[in-house]
């Protein structure tokens, strides 16, 4: 139990530096940047106090916005993605996921995939609606949150494929 | 009673969820308007304090770049001065005079993001420097934004490149005035806006800031016309410059300190 506390909080903190002192300066084609802290979201154990979970994401929002100056976006967009977490997993994980047995390392690829993708999607269209905050600006707002995801999702599964303790 | 309170066991996280997320969207709001984003910003000891130690390891990586850029600026400055009327004696009674309307601090950049709606800079002079609110902040190139948000060690500069910055700007052959807007599009064209039609605008005029603000002295550059047109209205053209700066690479900055800024808002708020 110790060691999952310690390495979520770890994670918390080497996420947020790692996205706001690196990820965020690559600004590739000039706008696209990935937005990996949200790993800590999706890896989160899933048995969980559900509460402590939403305040956390909340917390973890907040500290990237605290970075970038970007008021509260960041923040919304994590407590979305904490709260209809579940909804997606069941969706994504099927049976496994209600019987309480999903461990991320020994998931199918498929599965993972769609996980991943959705919680991403959902989190950059709040994040950049919120950020752009300007219905006239619609195109963009789809534009920059379909790229950004796309890096995110790839970035996201290979860290994830990285730091697995699977064995051979 | 009783009923009242099984609804908000029940439907606690919901209930949570939603106050978290109410939170966030006044922060959001709070950010959209200027001066009112008091708790989140990244002049604060902590992010400022990260931001600095990460700088100071990245500074050596372009300290080449930042020399010649310097060394320009000096040669430039060096070669105005030795062609005009003034000689260095009277150079240093100029020093001394004690009417001088602006003071220039010199600051480094320790963060700087282009490509969100709404960048800020954040720098490494604060109250403790005796820097406040509506400094104009500048390069040798031209201008960079409006400090908004001070801590006591740093301070956080509202960019050109923000929605919500709207500064005073003029041609430099005329003194046709309009305001700088940006429209989140690219980090290097912004948009000159209430520019009257009866202007003589052309393409490559180059737009400097105007006098009618206490922020910026007259004629710092700016950027140049790139297209022009008129607005829905037909009365005033929607010009897009582009800046001299090239806000994606700013190192080095000057931030200014109008003396006179006070007299000069107690002045205008009078006339009202």
């Amino acid at each position: 139990m110790n060691n999952i506390v310690t390495a979520n909080i770890t994670r918390f903190v080497i996420l947020v530096l790692i996205q706001v002192l690196v990820l965020n300066n690559i600004n590739f084609l000039g706008y696209i940047n990935p937005y990996i802290y949200i790993l800590f979201i999706i890896l989160f154990p899933i048995k969980n106090n559900r509460l402590l979970f939403i305040f956390l994401s909340f917390l973890l929002g907040l500290a990237v916005d605290l970075f970038l100056d970007s008021g509260g976006v960041h923040a919304a967009a994590c407590v979305t993605a904490a709260y209809v977490r579940p909804v997606i997993l069941k969706f994504a994980f099927g049976m496994a996921y209600e019987h309480q047995t999903v461990k991320f390392s020994s998931t199918e690829f498929g599965q993972r995939f769609t996980y991943f993708s959705i919680i991403t999607i959902i989190h950059h269209l709040i994040l950049f609606s919120l950020e752009i905050f300007n219905t006239s600006k619609i195109l963009l707002i789809l534009k920059k949150s379909l790229f950004s995801s796309i890096f995110t999702i790839l970035l996201c599964l290979l860290i994830t494929i990285l730091f697995s303790r699977k064995h051979k | 009673m009783q009923q009242i309170i099984n609804f908000l066991i029940r439907n606690k996280t919901f209930l949570l969820f939603l106050l978290l997320f109410l939170i966030s969207l006044s922060f959001t709001f709070q950010s959209h308007s200027y001066h009112k984003s008091k708790f989140i910003n990244s002049a604060n000891f902590l992010t400022g304090g990260i931001y600095e130690s990460v700088n100071n390891i990245g500074l050596y990586f372009n300290l080449r770049q930042e020399n010649n850029i310097l060394l320009k600026e000096n040669n430039r400055l060096k070669s105005i001065l030795f062609n005009s009327e003034t000689n260095l004696s009277t150079l240093k009674d100029l020093e001394e005079r004690d009417s001088n309307n602006y003071k220039l601090i010199p600051a480094q950049v320790y963060k700087n993001s282009y490509s969100a709606s709404n960048n800020y800079l954040t720098i490494n002079k604060g109250e403790r420097d005796s820097i406040g609110q509506d400094f104009g902040v500048i390069t040798s190139k031209g201008i960079i934004g409006i400090i908004d948000n001070t801590s006591n060690k740093y301070a956080r500069v509202m960019s050109i490149l923000n929605t919500n910055s709207r500064i005073n700007v003029q041609l430099k052959k005329t003194e046709h005035f309009g305001t700088l807007t940006w429209d989140a599009e690219s980090p290097e064209n912004v948009t000159l806006i209430d520019v009257p039609k009866l202007a003589p605008v052309i393409v490559g005029d180059t737009i400097v800031t105007g006098g009618r603000s206490t922020i910026f002295p007259k004629g710092i550059p700016v950027g140049k016309v790139v297209s022009f047109k008129l607005d829905e209205t037909e009365n005033y053209y929607n010009i897009k410059v582009k800046l001299f700066n090239d806000m994606t690479n700013v190192g080095h900055v000057y931030i200014i300190e109008n003396l006179d800024a006070e007299e000069v808002s107690t002045l205008n708020s009078q006339d009202e």
